[in-house]
């Protein structure tokens, strides 16, 4: 099997604002095929607003994504929906349908565009859940399901139309020691196996660094370091130091930007 | 809840309000669905139709034996010329036939009362498009209380 | 600068309200402008029509009911102090046929089924469902926002004939089982006054209309829902105030112009 080496996703000079608020001045970014790419960067950087932007659901103020040389933002909206069936998503709060069990839940986007019939689709889905490990909860609701299970019933659904690509929006956050070990194995392996293209959008410094193959530094509305893990962590980049090692001050400051302290003390109540 | 229990619901639910549909149209608006063929319509002139309106019942002897379905001024005339829709299972009325404007009550809904005239060998039966001659306008309340006050001030002379 | 400031204001609301009219627009068109699938697109509808028509349908007879007997037992304490207490079916039924029909139909629509859309399509907003069926590839607009739309749609008009029927249903019971009017003058003065064409189509027409705009508005208001649970409460209270007085507003300008002249 001949590797294709040009990147899957390439953004380039992308620029958003939300309002007057400038999220992204000028980013560029390349995620390889077939690797685990990490976006990290401190919490409110607008992460989630990248991976919208990659899946075309938000319209950049300027620059291109390019997935696979297609031009996300310039493809009309069936073209759109065809490049959409290469990714998929898998959103903070999972983001399953509640008002259907876990097994439709995985089905849904099988039953929507394979056209397959359902003894076959039912095969595909019962395969996904046991990837996750969830088999037995098909008959369960999503809201019978703690956290952790909901993420992975939600993975199990990203995976169902066999994507190229996914996208892990904080698949971390919020989650207990054992879900996240879970996760993190999952991720890794479900790459491994299928020759996946993972992003993986997160803050969780160790865990990222555990399993990215290539890491992104986002912060201050540009990309401001990039390399493999061992690469990061060798730079001498006082804000991407801080940013690994969580310490509460330094280049990027404890205080949201505010007037003297002592002044506005003094000042009184007028 | 199963999918079946749905549909079945949603089926009587869509029943229910065509029930309610039918029961309107034809308990309460009382549509007739006998329209075209089984009619024949009959026209006449009067001079005052007083509050008849489109509609309006024609009844014989208080059976109802057909419908006014329009209302228009003769442009030349210049009297009101209504035209009746009968129907076509009472077909026996003679020529001779008088046509009334009639009130059921002292304030109720006006209607036209038909009151068949004498058979004779000369005297045919009204068809299609045939035209009564014989007919007495709406007592109009206000004209009776004129003529009253009118007679009462004569007779005290 | 006040009456500037003021002005500026004014215009900001407007560009605001036409934004909002023209976003409005462009979801309802995404929505009810698409290849129809009858396959996938039936079940959907069935459900929907189950939610918004099945499950309202108790509040609407019951109060059909009610104003029924209501309406009924008021007229007849009127209209036999003239002496035609006969007339009280033509009262009840135009009444019912006429406005309250289609208007409280509506009114009571828009707090039971249309509240109720508005927080499933904010909820299903804010949990990013939405954007989840977005990025499998599945138009959120054809697979959510269309089938409540039509079943809307459809389910309303039907809803309303079914206030006026049993309302008269109502009227009857007062008048003639209550009040002893004669059953036979009761029917059929009843049936003499009341028009297929302009009663009944009428009825149909109007809430028809209040269905589109309801259903319009709530689905509208859930769609750009802000994603928290204060922006979820005010969308569902902006949709029950906002289609109520639509719809009286709608209501005088249709009644102007199927009755006014």
């Amino acid at each position: 099997m001949t590797q294709d080496l040009s990147p899957l996703v390439e953004i380039r000079h992308l620029g958003f604002s939300r309002g007057n608020r400038v999220i992204y001045e000028d980013i560029s970014l390349s995620i390889p095929r077939g690797k685990v790419t990490a976006i990290m960067g401190p919490s409110g950087i607008g992460k989630t607003t990248l991976l919208k932007l990659i899946g075309g659901q938000l319209q950049p103020d300027h620059g291109q994504v390019l997935f696979d040389g297609h031009d996300v933002h310039r493809a009309s909206r069936s073209e759109l929906f065809e490049l959409r069936k290469r990714m998929s998503m898998l959103f903070q709060s999972g983001a399953l349908f509640t008002d259907i069990n876990v097994f439709d839940n995985v089905a849904f986007a099988l039953r929507e565009h394979s056209g397959l019939p359902e003894a076959i689709i039912r095969a595909i889905v019962l395969m996904k859940l046991e990837a996750v490990g969830l088999r037995g909860a098909a008959n369960l609701m999503p809201n019978e399901l703690s956290g952790g299970m909901q993420r992975r019933a939600a993975l199990a659904r990203a995976m169902a139309l066999e994507p190229e690509m996914v996208m892990y929006d904080e698949p971390f956050a919020g989650q207990d020691p054992i879900s996240m070990g879970v996760l993190v194995k999952l991720i890794r392996e479900l790459s491994d196996a299928l020759n996946l293209t993972s992003v993986v959008v997160s803050h969780d410094v160790h865990e990222v660094l555990s399993i990215a193959d290539y890491v992104y530094v986002v912060a201050d509305k540009k990309v401001i370091a990039h390399g493999t893990p061992a690469q990061l962590q060798a730079l001498d980049n006082p804000q991407l130091k801080q940013f690994i090692q969580g310490a509460p001050d330094g280049p990027v400051p404890f205080h949201y930007p505010a007037e003297d302290y002592q002044k506005e003390l003094a000042r009184g109540l007028d | 809840m199963s999918t079946r229990k749905i549909e079945l619901l949603v089926g009587l639910f869509l029943l229910s309000g065509l029930a309610a549909f039918l029961i309107l149209v034809f308990n309460v608006a009382n549509v007739e669905v006998n329209s075209g063929k089984s009619n024949y319509s009959l026209q006449a002139s009067f001079s005052n139709i007083g509050g008849l309106k489109v509609r309006s019942p024609v009844k014989v002897g208080g059976v109802v034996v057909g419908r006014v379905s329009a209302i228009e001024l003769d442009p030349v005339k210049l009297v009101p010329v209504v035209t009746l829709t009968m129907d076509k299972r009472y077909n026996q009325f003679p020529e001779t036939s008088s046509l009334a404007i009639l009130t059921s009550g002292l304030l109720g809904e006006q209607f036209l009362g038909l009151t068949p005239g004498f058979v004779d060998e000369d005297v045919a039966m009204l068809g299609d498009g045939d035209k009564i001659d014989d007919t007495r306008s709406a007592l109009v309340l206000e004209e009776l209380i004129g003529q009253f006050l009118y007679s009462m001030s004569s007779k005290d002379k | 600068m006040g009456l500037i400031n003021t002005i500026a204001a004014m215009g900001r609301n407007a560009i605001e309200m036409m934004l909002g009219f023209g976003q409005a627009g462009l979801m309802l068109w995404g929505a009810i402008f698409q290849k129809p699938r009858i396959a996938k697109g039936l079940p959907l509808l069935v459900r929907q029509i189950y939610v918004v028509g099945v499950q309202s349908m108790v509040i609407i007879l019951v109060s059909g009911l009610f104003i029924g007997l209501v309406l009924a037992l008021q007229g007849y304490n009127i209209l036999v102090g003239f002496g035609t207490e006969e007339s009280l079916g033509p009262m009840v039924a135009l009444s019912l046929l006429r406005e309250l029909g289609p208007v409280v139909t509506a009114l009571l629509f828009a707090g039971r089924a249309g509240s109720a859309l508005t927080a499933e399509i904010g909820l299903m907003k804010s949990t990013e469902q939405l954007s989840s069926l977005e990025m499998m590839a599945i138009d959120p607009l054809r697979q959510v926002i269309a089938p409540r739309f039509w079943a809307g749609v459809i389910s309303m008009p039907l809803l309303a004939l079914m206030f006026s029927a049993i309302g008269i249903y109502g009227g009857h019971l007062v008048g003639v089982e209550w009040k002893g009017i004669d059953s036979g003058a009761f029917w059929s003065i009843l049936q003499a006054s009341v028009e297929w064409r302009e009663d009944i189509v009428n009825c149909l027409i109007k809430s028809l209309v209040f269905a589109v705009v309801i259903t319009w508005i709530a689905l509208y208001r859930g769609y750009q829902v802000t994603p928290n649970p204060e922006g979820l409460s005010r969308a569902t209270t902006q949709t029950v105030v906002q289609s109520s007085l639509a719809v009286l507003a709608l209501d005088f300008l249709l009644t102007t112009m199927m009755f006014g002249r």
